[in-house]
């Protein structure tokens, strides 16, 4: 039982996971770049989260949905000062620049924040350590909700970018931009809409990490690792593959921790890496079949 | 008929001129250890390796179009892979030979894997290589695991002896890998590479053997990699995993590279130069520093994209081709 228990906290895991992974997917789908900043800009939003919970005295809800229109204007902010320029210098161009916004963000929240670990934990109360006890299994509160918000998450944009104008517009875009541009569909808003888009789903995903355990200003990269193994894993640009691979990355970890808990990460980072063994051919970027 | 009234000239006066001022500085950087005291013998290596993290980082990033965000990985190895074979009773210095060896050695064998990634995916790729060779060394008790470990055997050696050896290797690991850089950059390999990073499909079509390239400059940079970490260790004999596998070297390569210029043979040195005297000035400041940095780097990679050395009109070393006319040509 203590390994089905392990499964199923590592798919809870997962979601927290996957949602940290979408906005990644997203601007990789859509601009083909990797934002190498994705981690350090959600733990920036949780940072504002819990700057205005504790310190103003927010409640944690309406203070992260008051950052959400903070973090798409961020987003959108991001992308038409450092990122449509970027991508006129060629595919490696956005890895230099967002790099370098990752070292600058860090080490501003170094300085605004302290090196000190925080947490939402405590004025989340019950959310964050109550859980149900069904015939052995341990069901979290918190895991459920990141859960739900994840899948939820994951298949709107994924019904969105199916669905409407506004995804049609994107997936043209992505596909071919001048062309795009020729039918009346500018790719620099387009691109500005998708990087708007995945800051705020990056803040959701930091804030409700340091929900569920605590975030320093040196987080980030290892978020953005996890988030990028989760979208390798799940297969390059297909939000539903996102999600599973977010899953499968959680399971991997909690059955890595089980074993010994000094294993955890470990075992993610191999079963990216066999992953990439089996799943991808030498000089592709899409998975084989 | 007339006589062909061009040639092709792979050097020129300059060019000639400033490879001979570079073999004459090697030379008299060689006898630095006999005139200067110890404080000058441990900076000038440590700027050595500065100088062979970014020419490694440039000759990946610059001309075969692989920014990598992982070289942690080989540093790391070469460290440790001294440590481990000094604790097997190798010889310090042999340990370090024997460890960027085998660093190329590791390299080999990850081309396969993670040149199945290209751009953005590559760079994250290796990253995910360094921090689980990092997680592996933590778990390993007899390296240290998390706390770090020294480098014992080297106190054979009087201070100023072990300062001078290790001064020498980092000179001597330098001269090699600019020189294979060099050999590589200016015969076919070269623009072979240089036609990858512009457009692997393209040049694959045209006949450039696109993968015993691109995995040839992976293990020259793993090579690199791992000496530079072997000859940290010999220079400042302790390390921890934390720190050696960080990815802040990377943020070093990237700021020496964009603000020297990627892609030119000369830029990597200039910006280890730079950076070499930035580090010195700011260091103590710590985050405000490395916010400089980020940005600098950024600001290079978007409004200067080849760096200092581009606004300079000169190249040092006979790397380019030049059209020149003979005589009086008749069309």
């Amino acid at each position: 039982m203590t390994w089905v228990n392990a499964v199923l906290q590592g798919i809870f895991l997962g979601g927290l996971y996957a949602l940290f992974a979408c906005g990644l997917s997203l601007m990789f789908g859509v601009m083909r770049i990797i934002n190498l900043a994705h981690g350090d800009l959600a733990v920036l939003g949780a940072f504002v989260v819990w700057w205005a919970a504790t310190s103003l005295g927010a409640p944690p809800a309406p203070a992260l949905i008051g950052a959400l229109p903070l973090a798409l204007a961020l987003g959108y902010l991001l992308q038409v000062t450092v990122l449509t320029r970027s991508l006129r210098g060629g595919e490696l161009t956005p890895l230099l620049t967002t790099f370098g916004l990752a070292i600058v963000i860090q080490n501003a929240l170094l300085l605004i924040f302290s090196p000190d670990v925080r947490s939402l934990a405590t004025v989340t109360g019950s959310l964050s350590t109550g859980s149900w006890q069904i015939g052995g299994l341990t069901v979290p509160y918190l895991g459920l909700l990141i859960l739900i918000v994840a899948t939820g998450v994951l298949g709107g944009l994924h019904l969105v970018l199916e669905r409407t104008g506004f995804g049609r517009e994107m997936r043209a875009a992505a596909q071919d931009p001048d062309t795009a541009a020729l039918v009346g569909v500018p790719a620099t808003a387009v691109y500005a809409r998708a990087t708007a888009i995945a800051v705020a789903t990056a803040t959701l995903a930091g804030t409700f990490l340091a929900v569920h355990s605590t975030i320093d200003p040196a987080s980030g990269p290892t978020q953005l690792i996890f988030a990028f193994e989760a979208v390798v894993i799940g297969g390059l640009g297909s939000l539903r593959g996102t999600l599973i691979g977010g899953l499968v990355l959680g399971v991997a970890q909690t059955i890595g921790a089980q074993i010994d808990p000094q294993y955890s990460i470990l075992a993610g980072h191999l079963v990216f890496l066999i992953v990439l063994l089996v799943r991808f051919s030498p000089g592709r970027l899409v998975p084989a079949a | 008929m007339t006589a062909l009234a061009y040639r092709i000239d792979r050097s020129s006066r300059a060019s000639r001129i400033g490879s001979s001022v570079l073999i004459g500085l090697g030379l008299i950087l060689a006898t630095v250890p006999q005139f200067f005291v110890a404080t000058v013998v441990q900076q000038l290596t440590s700027l050595f390796i500065f100088v062979i993290l970014a020419v490694m980082w440039n000759a990946l990033a610059g001309y075969g179009g692989l920014v990598s965000v992982g070289q942690q990985a080989f540093i790391g190895f070469g460290a440790y892979g001294t440590v481990f074979l000094a604790q097997r009773d190798v010889p310090p210095y042999l340990a370090v030979l024997l460890a960027a060896g085998a660093s190329a050695v590791l390299a080999a064998v990850l081309a396969p894997l993670v040149l199945r990634l290209r751009g953005g995916p590559f760079a994250v790729g290796t990253w995910v290589v360094a921090e689980t060779l990092a997680l592996l060394v933590v778990l390993d008790h007899s390296l240290g695991g998390g706390t770090g470990v020294s480098l014992r055997g080297l106190n054979v050696f009087r201070p100023d002896e072990r300062r001078a050896y290790t001064y020498w290797l980092a000179l001597a690991f330098l001269v090699l890998l600019l020189g294979a850089v060099f050999v590589l950059l200016r015969g076919r390999t070269g623009a072979g590479l240089q036609a990858i990073r512009d457009d692997q499909e393209a040049a694959a079509s045209l006949g450039v053997r696109v993968w015993p390239l691109k995995a040839g400059l992976y293990v020259l940079a793993g090579f690199g990699g791992g000496a530079a970490g072997a000859l940290i260790l010999a220079n400042t004999l302790f390390i921890e995993p934390r720190s050696i596998f960080g990815v802040q070297w990377t943020a070093y390569m990237l700021f020496m590279v964009l603000v020297g210029g990627i892609g030119t043979f000369e830029g990597p040195l200039l910006g280890a130069l730079l950076f070499f005297g930035v580090q010195y000035l700011f260091a103590d400041y710590d985050a405000w520093y490395l916010i400089g940095l980020g940005l600098t780097a950024g600001a290079f990679a978007l409004f200067l994209p080849r760096g200092l050395w581009s606004l300079v009109p000169v190249r040092l070393l006979p790397v380019g081709y030049h059209l020149r006319r003979d005589g009086p040509g008749v069309f």
